[in-house]
This record gives C-alpha cells, structure tokens and sequence, in this order.
C-alpha cells in the first residue's frame, strides 16, 4: 500500500469513523471532553503507525480501541492526581465496549446532545461540528470568522455545561422528539447556509466545505431517523441548493441569480437526488413541514430547463403553504419575488412595501424592492433602494452583483 | 442531582391568589414524584443586608448586594435525574408561579 493509498484511508476512517469514536467513548466514560481528546490522539496515533504497520483490517474497532486505551490511561494519570475524579469516572466504568450495530444510536444521542436547547445557538453549531464532523477548532474557527483561541473556549464552555448541569446523553423521550429533532435540523441548516452565503468581507463568497460538511451530517441524520419528513425535506433542500453552487457565482465572484444562471452546468446528479426525495415525501402523504416545503420550491425550480419554464403559479401556491405554516415576514418577501413573475411588479412592491417596519435592517428586502422599482422604471427609487441594500449585504459576490445593477440603472 | 430554580420578577411577594393555587398545586406534585426538597418565596431586595467579614472587621451594609431591576424574588431547590427531565419540571413551574424561572445546577 502506497503512502498516499494510507494518508487516504486515514481521511476516510477520520470521516466515517470519527463520531462512532466520539460517541462510544462518551457512552463508556460519561464525558464529551474525555472522549474528544482520546478520539484525537487515535487518529493521530493512526497517522503516525499505519504507514508503518498498514491500515488495520477493521480501521473503525482498531481507532476505538485505541481511543478506548487513551481515555483510560487519562483517567488514570487524572485520579491519581485526583480521587473525587476517579470516583466520578467509575460510575461509567463498569459498562463493557458496546457491541457494533448499536452504535448508530450512539451517534444520534451525540447529535442530540451537541444540539441541546439549553445551549447557545452557535455553540451547537461548534460543538455539533467538532463533536459529530470531527472538524477541527482552528477549522471551525475559520469557518465562523472567529478567533481559535474563542472557539476553542466555547467549545470548552459547553462541555462544561454539559457535564455540569447533567445535559443527558441520549435520544430525547417521544414527546421531546419532534421539537428536538427540529433543533437539530436547524443547527444543520445553519451551517449549510454559512457555507452558502458566506458573510464577511475577505472570505470566499461559497465555502463548499461547509455545505459539504452539512450535508454530510444531514445524510447520517436521514439515514439514523428514515422515516422523518422534515429530515428527508431538509436533505433534499440542500441538495437542491448545493446544485446550483457552481452556477451562482461567476467567474469575476460575482452572484448569478437564478434567472440568469447557465442551467447546463447545475449538478444533474443532485438534481436527481433531491428530486427523488421530494417525490417520496409527497407519495407519503403526510402533510409537510417548512423544510419539505422549500425542497419543492427548489425542485420546481430545478425541474425548468428554461427560467421562462418556470412553474410559477406552483411555487407561489408552495409559498402560500408555507405562510400558512410559518407566517415569517422572510417567507413573505421570497413569496412576493413569485408573485412580480405571475401578477407583475406592481402587485408583489405592495406586499413587499408592507414589509418594512420588520425587514429594514435586512439587505434582501432593499434588493428585492430595487429590483421590482427597477422593473416599474423608478430609477431614482430604485437607486437608493440599491445603496442601502448594498450597505446591508455582508456576502462579497452580493455586494459585487448589487453594484453592477445599480450601476446599469438608466 | 439538585438544581436551584430561582424566580425572576420584578416586584415582591406579587403572586395573585389564582397564582398561589397554582403553585400549591405544583409544589404537591413536586412533592408525590419525589422531585421536591425545598422551595420558598424571598422577600423584597430593599431588606437585605450584606455581611463582609473578609477583612480585620466584620462590615455591615444595608442594601442588595447588586441593584438591579430584575431579581430573584423566590426558588426552588429540585431534585432531578438530569437536565431534560429538570427543564420539563421548570416549564411546569413557569406555568404555574406565571414567571420566568433560572436553571442551576448544585454542585
């Protein structure tokens, strides 16, 4: 086996092993931190021997082993130090190594702790990357435009919490499940729409490895919770999403909206994908949830070769479902951008004009309201509704596409 | 596992009498599922007195510690197995004394 054949297998067991490592630890030993550390130092023990001794038969049993050796080996030096701790770490210490096929479960009680309501929003999306990803903090950092030094002191923060204030380490109960789930998919949506719609001035306008990293954890969501709408909804979002990813922005990074975009270079495979689970999900016939409903936005969307193809009496009855559902002024602006196709400008400014009181600190309400004056030919309006909506913009190939349409005004 | 639910208000001894009976009601609840170990109402922060005695001599001042609008106006001390079944306990609590409560675990 090649050098390069062994540095693969180690990115491939780091991706697919990491939080079935995380998760057996943590379930054996009752401690996230413990687990995290010892999880690391398996992988690096792995980089530092396998090209040596070659990749184990079963790379996942080798790692927690390894892990397993790791952890108690810290307890030890620890309650040496330390006996309250000891005594602590032996409540868990009389459980034996779960047998696999359980483990599935484990990752989904990591998943539901990392996504826990009693943490702060963005401490989910670090922990749930750190702990379910298996990112890094100095890569977690960047990708949140923070400090390493802060991330790391979140992550640490909430371990603590965790550990502190007994946050379980389980699936929640039946009537907890929706709620919860929801809170994950939204940590998972978050992430993918950082990655998509990046905000901050120096950084890439799409950051694939984000949206990568979230669909990733959405696919092991799905394939954990099968028979969850909202997760197959949110999946099929995503992909639908992340196949137009090379299509909007253009080569001098610029946005390309999605009438202007070249529709030949969409990923016909995502397409495929996202189509699919869109289609299973309304065969099922039970009634969908906010996530289910932006999948089939995007799938009408993504079924018209031609944007003058376009559905749109069905995506504006798809949005009226979704008002219904979640009467968020956001959702009433992206209704009324289908409605300017089906009814005119005039009729989708007024709901849009009606909006201001809560979006006038949101760049997208200015952007969409230049758009339709410009349509009306209200230069003058149009142009100051640019300026603002180009104040309010944090994503760089935003700002650069807001630019040149002012700049087109007559 | 015990956790400090402290009631946050700002007024003292406000609760209405339908309040109290809801309390009650909760409180004998606390008590059949063995949540319950202590629990009671504070009065206002403008009776505190704040003892120092880190020093050579023991300092006596009048006041709250910290003036603030909001303070905590009562608690419970709750006996839980962890933190899902202690928040499942606190909505119920809210519900009931129709005030915003704060989770803390005992060391």
């Amino acid at each position: 086996m090649s050098v390069h054949d062994v540095r693969e297998a180690i990115t491939r067991a780091h991706r697919e092993e990491w939080a079935r490592v995380v998760a057996s630890l943590t379930k054996r030993f009752g401690d996230l931190d413990i687990a995290e550390e010892a999880a690391a130092e398996a992988f690096a023990v792995a980089v530092e021997r396998w090209p040596a001794d070659g990749v184990p038969p079963g790379p996942g049993a080798w790692l927690t082993t390894t892990a397993n050796r790791k952890a108690i080996d810290r307890i030890r030096r620890e309650s040496k130090r330390d006996d309250k701790h000891k005594e602590a770490q032996l409540m868990y210490g009389d459980d034996p190594p779960d047998p696999l096929g359980v483990i599935d479960d484990e990752r989904l009680r990591l998943i539901f702790t990392c996504c826990h309501p009693a943490l702060a929003m963005e401490t989910r999306v670090a922990l749930t990357l750190r702990m379910v990803g298996g990112l890094t903090v100095a890569e977690i950092a960047r990708a949140f435009l923070v400090q390493e030094t802060a991330m790391g002191q979140r992550i640490t923060r909430a371990k603590g919490k965790i550990k502190a204030a007994r946050i379980p380490y389980r699936v929640p109960s039946a009537e907890d499940l929706p709620a919860r789930v929801s809170g994950v998919l939204a940590v998972l949506f978050l992430v993918f729409n950082e990655g998509y719609l990046a905000t901050g001035p120096d950084t890439d306008p799409v950051r694939h490895e984000l949206t990568s990293e979230a669909i990733r954890l959405t696919r092991l969501i799905r394939a954990l919770l099968p028979d969850d709408g909202e997760v197959a909804g949110l999946l099929a979002l995503m992909l639908l999403t992340e196949a137009r990813r090379t299509a909007r922005v253009s080569a001098s990074g610029e946005l390309v909206t999605l009438d202007e975009q070249d529709r030949g270079a969409w990923d016909t495979a995502l397409i495929a994908e996202g189509h699919r689970l869109v289609r299973e999900r309304l065969a099922s016939g039970v009634a969908p949830g906010r996530y289910q409903l932006l999948a089939a936005i995007n799938a009408v969307h993504t079924s018209a070769r031609d944007v003058r193809d376009t559905d749109w009496s069905q995506v504006v009855a798809l949005y009226d479902q979704l008002v219904r559902l979640e009467p968020s002024p956001i959702i009433v602006l992206n209704r009324a951008v289908a409605v300017s196709e089906l009814d005119g400008p005039e009729v989708a400014l007024a709901a849009v004009d009606r909006l201001e009181d809560q979006l006038a600190g949101y760049h997208a309400f200015h952007a969409t309201r230049a758009e339709l004056l410009r349509r009306l030919g209200r230069s003058q309006q149009a142009r100051a509704a640019y300026d603002t909506a180009i104040e309010l913009a944090g994503n760089t190939a935003e700002t650069a596409y807001l630019t040149r349409r002012r700049g087109q005004l007559g | 596992m015990k956790y400090l639910v402290s009631v946050i208000d700002d007024t003292s001894n406000s609760a209405t009498p339908d309040e109290m009976v809801a309390i009650r009601a909760f409180n004998e609840g606390l008590q059949a599922d063995g949540h319950w170990v202590f629990a009671g109402g504070l009065a206002d922060p403008s009776t505190a007195t704040v003892v120092d005695n880190r020093g050579s001599e023991p300092m006596i001042t009048d006041g709250p510690f910290l003036e603030t609008k909001e303070y905590f106006a009562g608690f419970w001390i709750m006996e839980a197995p962890d933190l899902d079944v202690m928040l499942r306990l606190a909505t119920e609590a809210s519900k009931a004394c129709n005030r915003k409560l704060e989770v803390r675990p005992l060391l």
